[in-house]
């Protein structure tokens, strides 16, 4: 480096450096077992260096950069500007923590499968920076396979179950159709670069492309799949609720906090900075893309049994309501309302970070029962507060945030996403004026069933009674894990107290984006956040609740003295019977099945009168599998019998096709 | 601040604490003449409250810390929405705290901590009792949205204080749009607070409550919180529907010298309000439970007619 | 804006309101009564016009569907009801939360149809033009998704009211003619649908059209 290329960069390439070195590393761990310990704190010191230059590209200019490697002419270009900076932030402290809690795993696992984690682990991490920083399309999509790849690894670690299996090529299949579409995307606005300039790859001169706005329209529903792809956007989701689970829960939590969002990174970045100001029908294709995905989502995590299915869904879900801003915020600035646009995106945003710390933190949790129990089954699970009573309060809070209730940052984004909404009057099209608050309403309907799934989630893992007998020898996990999980509940508790200090952080970026100024204001210090005069003060109803209920206890305490009597449960005077009797998962998801059956794929087997061996089993399957997926796979099939056809018997034959496809190509290039 | 503002806030605090459980025997009290019966005065919730009060605390076995610890957060959120309401004044202190929205959220708040509070002890009442009260307050919440969201499209913000002050100001005109925000207002109400149509308040009939398995294992002091915070939940929806609907005779000033009339007529409408409610529940009958979602399902178009209306009418 | 343009205007919300009632109304008694209430909702707001505007034959208007929406046409129909013996419709042909929001959808098309009729109209209350179209089209829908013949001519009824409503409130109301005549039309109408009722359950044994459809001679 022979000339400075500021703080932030140096972090970042350090960063970079050290994940590398500590991924070769990796690879020595069943060689030198004494460094093994040593592997995951320093990837989490890598992550900490990242935040470190999130913070810093927020509040800076934007910084660009051309590295000295990559091809001939072509070399690698970075640009470290407020987008970056955000989710490099985001991504920075939730790997850190993540990075803590796989130290922990590490240490029940083999060294062989240690060593594969941390190799394909830190390489993961070290390309989603370089994804951040990308400011060509070359670079980009290089970083974007890594990511993709070393993923997929991680997905597999369990290679030796074909469910697993399976669900890795599930998984790695619709990415690749994802980064076609991106790669397609990038071609076409390359292709449209006003005509005698060398081929546009870099991000800059695709700015400078002005393409009519057919083709940005193709552009921007090319981006729109492929990072919809990435991010899980109905129906190209379902590979999520296959990989999430079988991946090893810190991975789990990898895939829903980050990978997720590089999705929606991807989808900011194309259309809000490569493509010209967005057409009205952009923001209401995606605006619907998000609420059905969102929906979808909350009705299907409301109805699974697997612990880790339910939170897929539930990212799922997440990804809906973040890609509705999104939407909102194109749909008001291609109209010109600016502040609103600005306003929308940074609801957007605060729910990237939102979700993923809670999400980090629901799945490192869920990591950390898996591995004290064993079970994944909600059915066979139950009781685990006394058991885990540090890892259950930790949970609780993830639960709260996730539930979306005051005063934790669950709350806060879904606050600015209604305010948004109610911006939307201002638009100056009838229809979308009448009909857009009802998307408010479906946001509100997903924010309560977000509470009833994760309800019945912790209420079923955590309280209760167990299930199982071997739940009685379930232990708190250890130290390393904790800290994880302590990380992100902290930045759960952090976000929701203090939300003008996070949309300060937000607000260059939204800025950027958009050109427009937002009206949210922050008042009392800090304390308040306002959007038209209707404010938010969560310190001060947490001091209040805080008040109210100490003195509560203190007036009832006075008159007690020691712990309240214990007494068996009155059960409407029945009896107590077996832990089997409490409410199942299924149980608890009967009535939204009751509900919303026309929406979904139910298979129901009732018992019948003279069933010796009663059982009631219902399967709640994804409608897109048998709506979607098959008949195409199908229909794959079938043209590919027909092309069989066509299949020559020598190889001459073959040879002659080659030729052929060649002279076509040759002849058509102009 | 000045303490002005600082004996405001206690009063309304002590008002909503202190008065909720006169509410609740008002309402009684009015079922009770409406169904031809004397009654047991407007002070029994007090002394039913007052007789737990002094009962020893007896906690079931197997209950965690969250058990315990729901009576008193379920206390702390309805207070803390009731000194969120402008009730006799809009100038509260801890009105810039909150809007509508963080209201709803409170509500929330109490619902998830009473559903998971009931599933502690791993009963099958009280998880079903869980999950019904999930079940109405995730529909329920869509309808309470869109009906907030016509004063707020009216007043312009989203914030309590500056509806009341909005709608007071320009005196006493028929807004056809909330005509039908408040017949979803009351239908929602009803929900929220496991009155008639939805859930019985007088019954323990195992197969149909709502409400009431959820506080089951609940007694002695325990169980007085959550009734008085039961109490405390009816009280303040009355007040935000005064507020919405009936904005007139709020206090706006300064001074403290127009609190005693706005204290008056607050009165007033609450004892309208109960009454209103008293007859709606001798009127119906008990909805089955998969009845509710199609009633709270009219409620939530109910408030949206009322948005599209204000769209086309201009007000 | 005056008092009584703002008490039509909540009129017209209540017309909205009843026309919706009785897309969700399963039971004939009741859907017979939200009539009666519809006819009383719509004498009101025309009287209100007629106060509004001075015109004296709004007035007769006004008194002339009173009489005949309030009492006399929700008489026969309690009478035709009765001597059929049809006090239950059929659950209808859609669930009705699934009723209640195409019925969202037709009333926000409906508005956006009606916003450039209403510029164009200049009575008092050209406001509600969208309201009396929207009515227009939800009794429309309630035709379609009714199963009992009886339901289906309340809808038709409905929609009758509809169309006067959409006509006061774009020009104040038809000649006097005009309305005599229409009610004359109504009521004859009424009077011969009751007497095909009866005859056509004397063939079919049955009131539901999917069973009178289902016959192929």
């Amino acid at each position: 480096m022979h000339t400075p290329i500021g703080l932030p960069w140096e972090l970042l390439l350090s960063a970079v450096v050290l994940w590398s070195v500590v991924a070769l590393a990796s690879l020595l761990i069943p060689h030198v077992p004494r460094m093994a310990p040593a592997i995951f704190p320093l990837g989490a010191l890598g992550a900490l260096l990242t935040a470190g230059a999130g913070v810093l590209a927020l509040r800076g200019p934007p910084i660009s950069t051309v590295s000295p490697l990559g091809l001939p002419g072509l070399p690698f270009h970075g640009r470290l500007d407020a987008l970056s900076g955000l989710f490099l932030l985001l991504f920075g402290v939730t790997a850190c923590a993540i990075s803590l809690d796989l130290a922990g795993y590490r240490a029940r696992e083999h060294y062989p499968v240690a060593s594969r984690i941390g190799l394909q682990y830190h390489i993961l991490l070290a390309s989603l920076a370089l994804v951040f920083v990308a400011a060509d399309a070359y670079s980009f999509l290089i970083a974007w396979e890594v990511m993709a790849l070393s993923s997929y690894f991680l997905v597999v670690t369990d290679h030796h179950t074909p469910v697993v299996r399976s669900a890795g090529f599930l998984y790695l299949l619709i990415a690749h159709v994802g980064a076609l579409a991106i790669l397609a995307a990038f071609a076409i606005l390359a292709a449209h670069a006003p005509a005698g300039a060398p081929l546009a790859l870099t991000f800059s001169a695709l700015r400078a492309t002005d393409p009519d706005p057919a083709v940005a329209g193709l552009v921007f529903i090319l981006a729109l799949i492929g990072f919809g792809a990435k991010a899980g956007l109905v129906p190209l989701h379902v590979w999520l609720p296959e990989a999430h689970p079988v991946a090893p829960s810190p991975i789990s939590a990898l895939l829903s906090s980050v990978l997720l969002k590089v999705g929606i990174y991807g989808l900011l970045r194309v259309a809000f900075t490569l493509l010209p100001a967005p057409a009205p029908w952009w923001g209401l294709i995606t605006l619907a893309a998000g609420l059905g995905t969102a929906l979808s989502g909350a009705l299907l995590s409301a109805v699974q049994s697997d612990m880790k299915r339910l939170l897929a869904y539930s990212s799922i879900e997440n990804i809906g309501l973040i890609v509705a801003g999104i939407g909102l915020a194109l749909l008001f600035s291609a109209y010109g309302l600016k502040a609103f646009a600005a306003l929308s995106l940074i609801a957007a945003l605060y729910h990237c970070l939102n979700h993923a710390f809670f999400k980090g933190l629901l799945f490192l949790g869920t990591g950390s029962v898996l591995h004290a129990t064993g079970e994944r089954n909600l059915g066979r699970l139950g009781g685990l507060i006394h058991r885990m009573p540090q890892t259950a309060f930790l949970m609780l809070i993830g639960t709260l945030a996730i539930a979306g209730v005051p005063p934790l940052n669950g709350f806060v984004s879904e606050w600015l996403t209604l305010q948004a909404f109610l911006k939307a009057t201002a638009l100056p099209r009838p229809y979308l004026a009448m009909g857009i608050p009802l998307g408010a309403a479906l946001t509100a309907l997903v924010a309560g069933l977000a509470g009833y799934v994760i309800v019945k989630f912790y209420g079923i893992v955590f309280l209760g009674r167990p299930r199982e007998a071997k739940l009685a020898q379930a232990v708190e996990s250890g130290p390393f894990e904790r800290a994880g999980l302590g990380l992100l509940a902290a930045l759960c508790v952090v976000t929701g107290l203090w939300p003008a200090g996070v949309i300060a952080l937000i607000r260059p970026a939204a800025q950027a984006l958009t050109g427009g100024e937002a009206p949210v204001t922050a008042g009392d210090h800090g304390a308040r956040i306002a959007v038209a005069h209707a404010g938010y003060a969560p310190p001060l109803l947490w001091l209040a609740l805080g008040i109210i209920a100490l003195v509560g206890v203190l007036v009832l305490r006075l008159r007690s003295s020691g712990p309240a009597r214990r007494a068996p449960p009155w059960n409407c005077g029945h009896p107590v019977a077996g832990a089997r009797l409490q409410d199942t998962a299924e149980g608890f998801g009967q009535p939204i099945r009751h509900i919303f059956a026309p929406f979904l794929d139910i298979k129901c087997r009732r018992p019948g009168l003279d069933d010796p061996e009663p059982r009631y089993e219902a399967a709640v399957n994804d409608r897109f599998w048998e709506g979607l997926y098959r008949p195409l796979a199908r229909g794959f099939e079938a043209v590919f019998a027909g092309a069989r056809v066509l299949r020559p018997r020598r190889i001459a034959i073959s040879l002659l096709y080659v030729l052929a496809m060649l002279v076509a190509l040759l002849a058509l290039t102009p | 601040m000045t303490i002005d503002l600082v004996i405001r806030q206690t009063l309304q605090i002590a008002l909503v604490v202190g008065a909720a459980p006169l509410l609740a025997g008002w309402i009684r009290q009015c079922r009770a003449w409406l169904a031809n019966r004397v009654g047991a005065g407007l002070l029994q919730p007090y002394r039913e409250l007052f007789k737990l009060l002094r009962k020893e605390p007896v906690v079931a076995c197997g209950a965690s810390w969250v058990f315990i610890a729901t009576p008193y957060i379920a206390f702390a959120t309805m207070a803390v929405a009731g000194a969120i309401v402008p009730m006799m004044t809009s100038r509260l202190p801890l009105a810039g705290a909150a809007d509508v929205v963080a209201l709803a959220g409170l509500f929330a708040l109490a619902r998830i901590f009473a559903a998971l509070a009931a599933m502690d002890l791993g009963t099958p009442f009280g998880s079903m009792g869980a999950r019904r009260t999930m079940l109405v307050g995730f529909l329920a919440e869509p309808a309470l949205l869109m009906v907030l969201f016509t004063p707020a499209l009216i007043s312009g913000s989203t914030s309590l204080a500056i509806i009341v002050r909005q709608l007071a100001r320009h005196g006493f005109i028929l807004y056809p749009s909330m005509a039908f925000a408040a017949a979803a207002f009351v239908m929602v109400a009803l929900a929220e607070n496991a009155r008639l149509p939805v859930d019985n308040p007088e019954t323990h009939l195992e197969l149909t409550m709502i409400h009431e398995a959820l506080n089951l294992e609940y007694s002695g002091p325990h169980l007085a919180l959550i009734e008085w915070a039961a109490a405390m939940k009816l009280f303040v929806y009355i007040g935000i529907g005064v507020a919405l609907f009936l904005p007139w005779g709020i206090a706006q000033g300064r001074g403290l010298a127009t609190l005693p009339v706005a204290c008056a007529l607050f009165a007033m409408k609450l004892a309208v309000g109960g009454a209103g409610l008293a007859l709606i529940e001798t009127l119906l009958a008990k909805l089955r439970l998969f009845r509710v979602p199609e009633f709270l399902g009219i409620a939530f178009l109910l408030a949206v007619l009322g948005l599209l209306v204000r769209y086309l009418v201009g007000h | 804006m005056t008092h009584p343009t703002r008490i039509i205007d909540l009129l017209a919300a209540l017309f909205l309101l009843v026309a919706f009632a009785m897309l969700s109304q399963r039971r004939l008694a009741n859907l017979i009564t939200l009539y009666a209430w519809q006819g009383t909702v719509l004498a009101l707001s025309i009287a209100i016009l007629a106060y509004e505007t001075g015109n004296t034959h709004l007035y007769a208007s006004a008194i002339l569907n009173g009489l005949l929406k309030i009492l006399a046409i929700p008489a026969l129909l309690r009478r035709l009801a009765r001597r059929l013996d049809v006090q239950w419709d059929r659950e209808s042909l859609v669930q009705i939360p699934t009723v209640m929001l195409i019925g969202l959808g037709l009333v926000i098309f409906a508005f956006n149809a009606a916003l450039p009729i209403a510029g164009l109209a200049h009575t008092v209350n050209h406001e509600t033009v969208g309201i009396a179209l929207a009515s227009v089209l939800l009794s429309l829908l309630m035709m379609i998704l009714r199963t009992a013949a009886l339901s289906q001519v309340i809808g038709f009824l409905a929609l009758e009211n509809s169309l006067i409503f959409a006509a006061t409130s774009v020009t104040g109301g038809m000649p006097m003619v005009i309305e005599f005549g229409v009610a004359l039309d109504v009521i004859v109408g009424v009077f011969i649908l009751g007497v095909f009722f009866f005859h056509i359950r004397e063939q079919f044994d049955s009131l539901d059209l999917d069973r009178i459809e289902g016959r192929e001679d």
